[in-house]
């Protein structure tokens, strides 16, 4: 078997965390879909290194990573403070930059 | 290391496992987007990156699966259910769409994205023997590997990543800084007793104003410091507001004149006490 | 005939000193501009000073330049490297040889009398300084223009002699018509000045230079490949000097000019810059003497000029403009001269340098009778006074004398070489172009004649008048700082061309620069029949001014009730209605359709344009709903695209 299953698969789950960005509302859930496009990636960069005999792809995704956790907790304490001004988790309640 | 690795293909094993683990992260990505309770969705999202991280260590990253199963799964995870539980997990989403055609539209893009990038990579890597990460780590053994790679061709940017760290705990303590305690704000009964209290009830003049008497009878002064006899009602006695002015002029009190005989005076000052 | 396309050597000695020509003057204008009004009491003598010592140093050149024949007479001084581009290599430069130097010394010479004269005549009016600031600055430039040795160096001077002449004649810019006449000038030079640069344009497409050897030595081998260029280069440059000259067709802003202070107009309008033109075509022979059609077209603006300059003048009441129509025909004189072609450039630049003394001598003497007449212009008003400015008069006699031509004065010399060289061309040409400066000769005679008899004789009509601002004449002579300069220029107007002429002093002198000098031998008539016929008409000018004039009072009101022929005269022979009907009505009819259609075309595409992008910008500002949502579906879609871009690339 060749590891492309794994790049199908990559692709399929990154898919489905885009479309979860499009459709749902609650920031928290979006951001959860935002990680598991994330992941997706990862796999396909584990899934490369391993094609390719080199470990690049491993500590690209090892970086990926540390991004993630750095953007998970600006983006949760984002969250935090509109929740805490608007009572609202929703996305579409912060609309006011608009035309 | 299973010596099958070293050649890149994929053993029995690893096919079994990938046949398991596939369908159980899908299944939990699509979960994940068709739960309404969030603390769900966060959990569903758990067993995709468990399975995730298992399949980085049947591809032979042991050190990244374990990273993933404890970091991500772990710790990140764990984040997600503790701001959860803040804002509270009954904020679930609405059934209703509020966005026109949003859900189809996102539901045929996101097909055509993932049709496409399934097509461009089977395309491009249909016929490609795979190498397999035996070689790269066959002298230091996997993490040796990785921490070679990483502290040498990639020093800068791992260096760089402790700065962004630090950057987002700084930029996460600012925004989730809370600087009055709550029910500190003044309320609107507050602020009337406080007025009531402050001996001004009336709001200030507008700007530009200069008033020093309350009495209609006060004539507004053009530039030279005369008066303009059209700003006071044909109504109001003449002699009152020439009065003023002159009293005006010779930079006397005007507060004297306010209590100028009114023929209803004694009458409405009687209603005013009782 | 003698090709002048001798190569110009290094300079040496004196005349490397030639750059301090132009700066000195220079160095004035800016310290009596940078200086302000503390300057105010001593500025006009800084000027004075640099004008003396830009004379001192030009005679000092002159006299240690080697005489001609040497073959080193031709010097150019390089100074550094102007316009470095690619192709076009400009060097800043000056050409010190006869010609220049001869102008070199009329311009400092004639421009430090007048200086002089000026501190006199300007002594109260407050912005003096000013205006010696102005004449240094059109000192420095004249001698940029005479000393450039190549074309763009000529260009820059030319430009700025115009300049100090649109800021001298409105000098009095709280007068209208001064700012006016102004104006007039300095549109009417930049239509010559159009001519000029494209003249040096061609000549650089032509010949890859600009520099006068450049140009003169490749123009021959132009010549052979394409005459018509060459003709074309002439008449473009001819055009330039007209401008300057104030030539037929150019020359209605002259007249005109004379609204400004009065030395400005000797030094500027009668002595030095008007003359230009003159110079140019002299300075360009090689380039003339290639092109018998461009010599025709300048013989035949010089006869038209001298006729249409002469008509004018005879029917003038302003002193003044009287003695501009004289300067335009006297000019006229000169583009015939030069325009016969070699061998008789010299007499065209001997007419222009006496021409420079009795003119400028007219002029202050006309600011001299000014001066004590409450800055009054009008003849008419004038009258018998020679009584009462004995040395103005004296003065003034000498330079009407030489400019009619009167035997053994200057002009005599000058202009009677002239018609006779006019005679000289030949067949009917000649008898055209003979008999066109034979009759301006005795109108010359007429209307100086007249303005003569109007000034200083007759009747003392201003004794019953007033001037405009009510005061009374009191007619006086003036203060010794003007009369000195008008007797130095009256003692010029006697003796110069008998100096310069003997033993073909200025001719042999300038032979390098023009070429050899040929006693003009007319054929058709004998030359002493020429100089008496010449005379005669001088005579019969004189005694004919004084039928008209002389026999009976000067009416002080202008006759409205006269023929035509002085109604042609006083319009100036068409040259402003001219201007009004071909340009100047057309242009403003020009100018109004396009204001029209700017605003009723252009400004509706406009608006319209602008008010269409505002209705589609507010409708696709709807797309900004503010839902991060439908932004980040638009993101995807992007994404989509781009990457079937990606694939179809690479794939395809």
């Amino acid at each position: 078997m060749n590891p492309d299953y794994y790049l199908i698969l990559s692709a399929l789950l990154f898919g489905i965390g885009a479309v979860g960005v499009l459709v749902r509302r609650n920031a928290i859930v979006v951001f959860m879909c935002v990680e598991l496009m994330l992941n997706a990636v990862n796999l396909s960069f584990v899934t490369f290194s391993r094609i390719n005999g080199n470990l690049d792809g491993v500590v690209m995704a090892f970086f990926v990573m540390v991004v993630a956790a750095a953007e998970v907790v600006v983006g949760l304490a984002i969250i935090m403070s509109i929740f805490r001004s608007r009572r609202s988790a929703s996305i579409d309640d912060a609309n006011l930059l608009k035309y | 290391m299973n010596p099958e690795v070293a050649t890149g293909l994929a053993t029995t094993g690893e096919q079994v496992a990938f046949w398991i683990l596939g369908p159980l992260a899908l299944l939990g990505a699509v979960g994940m987007i068709f739960v309404k309770n969030a603390v769900h969705s966060a959990l569903w999202l758990v067993m995709t990156m468990l399975s995730l991280g298992c399949m980085y260590l049947t591809q032979g990253a042991q050190f990244l699966g374990f990273v993933q199963i404890i970091v991500y799964t772990g710790a990140i995870m764990m984040l997600f259910l503790f701001v959860l539980m803040l804002t509270g997990r009954e904020s679930g989403d609405s059934v209703i769409e509020s966005l026109r055609g949003q859900r189809v539209a996102a539901l045929l893009v996101g097909l055509g994205f993932v049709g496409l990038l399934v097509s461009g990579l089977v395309h491009a890597v249909t016929g490609i023997e795979p190498v397999g990460l035996a070689a790269a780590t066959a002298e230091r053994g996997e993490m040796g590997s990785i921490a070679n790679s990483l502290f040498t061709t990639f020093l800068f940017p791992f260096e760089l990543t402790s700065a962004l760290l630090i950057t987002a705990a700084v930029g996460a303590m600012v925004l989730a800084h809370v600087e009055k305690r709550p029910g500190e704000k003044r309320s609107q009964l507050k602020m009337v007793n406080a007025r009531m209290r402050s001996g001004r009830m009336s709001p200030l003049p507008g700007p530009g104003v200069f008033a020093t008497s309350s009495s209609n009878a006060t004539p507004a002064l053009l530039p030279d410091g005369s008066v303009a006899p059209e700003s006071v009602s044909s109504l109001v006695d003449q002699h009152e507001s020439q009065d003023v002015a002159r009293r005006h002029r010779e930079g006397n009190d005007l507060s004297v004149l306010e209590t100028i005989e009114h023929p209803h005076r004694a009458e409405l000052e009687g209603r005013d006490r009782s | 005939m003698t090709e002048t396309a001798e190569m110009a050597v290094p300079a040496t000695g004196m005349a490397g000193a030639a750059m301090w020509l132009v700066l000195l003057p220079l160095i004035g204008t800016a310290i009596m501009l940078i200086g302000g009004r503390r300057l105010d009491r001593t500025g006009h003598l800084v000027g004075l000073l640099m004008v003396v010592a830009a004379f001192v140093l030009g005679l000092l050149m002159f006299l240690s330049h080697p005489a001609s024949g040497e073959g080193t007479s031709i010097m150019d001084s390089n100074l550094f490297s102007w316009m470095p581009v690619e192709q076009l290599q400009v060097e800043f430069g000056l050409r010190i040889d006869p010609l220049s130097l001869t102008f070199v010394l009329l311009i400092t010479g004639v421009g430090a009398l007048i200086h002089i004269y000026s501190i006199g005549y300007m002594h109260h009016d407050p912005d003096r300084r000013k205006f010696f600031a102005y004449l240094n600055l059109f000192v420095a430039s004249m001698l940029l223009l005479v000393l450039g040795n190549s074309f763009v160096t000529l260009y820059a001077g030319w430009e700025g002699v115009g300049l100090a002449s649109y800021l001298l004649i409105g000098f009095w810019s709280d007068r209208p018509s001064a700012a006016t006449a102004a104006k007039k000038a300095f549109i009417m030079n930049r239509v010559g000045d159009v001519g000029l640069a494209l003249a040096i344009f061609l000549m650089f497409k032509e010949m890859g230079t600009t520099s006068f050897d450049g140009v003169f030595s490749q123009i021959g081998a132009v010549a052979e490949q394409s005459p018509g260029t060459v003709t074309a280069i002439a008449l473009l440059l001819l055009l330039g000097a007209c401008g300057k000259s104030g030539q037929v067709p150019l020359q209605a802003w002259l007249p005109d000019a004379m609204e400004g202070p009065t030395p400005v107009s000797a030094l500027i309008h009668a002595a030095t810059m008007v003359t230009a033109g003159v110079y140019l075509i002299a300075r360009c022979s090689p380039i003339f003497n290639l092109t018998a059609d461009g010599q025709l077209v300048v013989t035949i603006i010089g006869a038209v000029t001298l006729l249409v300059g002469c008509i004018a003048g005879c029917a003038k009441d302003d002193i003044k403009k009287v003695l501009a129509y004289s300067t335009v025909s006297q000019i006229g004189y000169m583009f015939l001269a030069v325009g016969l072609g070699a061998g008789v450039y010299a007499l065209g630049i001997l007419h222009l340098l006496t021409h420079g003394f009795f003119k400028a001598g007219l002029f202050l003497g006309a600011g001299s009778v000014m001066h004590g007449m409450n800055d009054d212009v009008d003849m008419r008003r004038y009258g018998g006074l020679w009584r009462k400015m004995p040395i103005t008069f004296a003065t003034f006699t000498f330079g009407y004398l030489a400019l009619i031509g009167f035997p053994f004065l200057s002009g005599f010399y000058s202009k009677d070489p002239i018609i006779e060289a006019a005679f000289a061309a030949g067949g009917t040409k000649g008898w055209l172009l003979g008999g066109a400066a034979l009759l301006g000769a005795g109108l010359t005679a007429f209307y100086m004649t007249r303005l003569m008899y109007m000034t200083f004789f007759g009747k003392a009509r201003h004794e019953e008048l007033r001037s405009a601002d009510g005061r009374e004449y009191h007619p006086h002579e003036s203060p010794a700082s003007m009369t000195v300069p008008m007797v130095i220029l009256a003692l010029g107007s006697i003796f110069a061309g008998f100096f310069l002429t003997q033993g073909e002093r200025l001719a042999g002198w300038l032979s390098p620069s023009v070429g050899e000098f040929s006693e003009p031998h007319p054929e058709i008539v004998s030359a002493t029949a020429v100089t008496v016929g010449t005379l005669v008409m001088i005579a019969l000018g004189v005694v004919i001014a004084w039928l008209f004039v002389g026999r009976k009072p000067v009416p002080v009101q202008r006759p409205s009730d006269v023929s035509w022929v002085i109604r042609l005269a006083r319009a100036e022979v068409g040259g402003d209605v001219i201007n009004e009907t071909l340009f100047a009505t057309p242009g403003i009819k020009l100018t109004n359709s396009l204001v029209v259609a700017e605003e009723k075309a252009v400004d509706r595409v406009m608006t319209g344009f602008g008010t269409g992008l505002a209705a589609l910008s507010a409708r696709l500002r709807r797309t900004q709903t503010g839902y991060v949502r439908s932004y980040a579906l638009s993101m995807l879609g992007g994404s989509l695209i781009v990457v079937l871009a990606l694939l179809v690339v690479r794939f395809a």
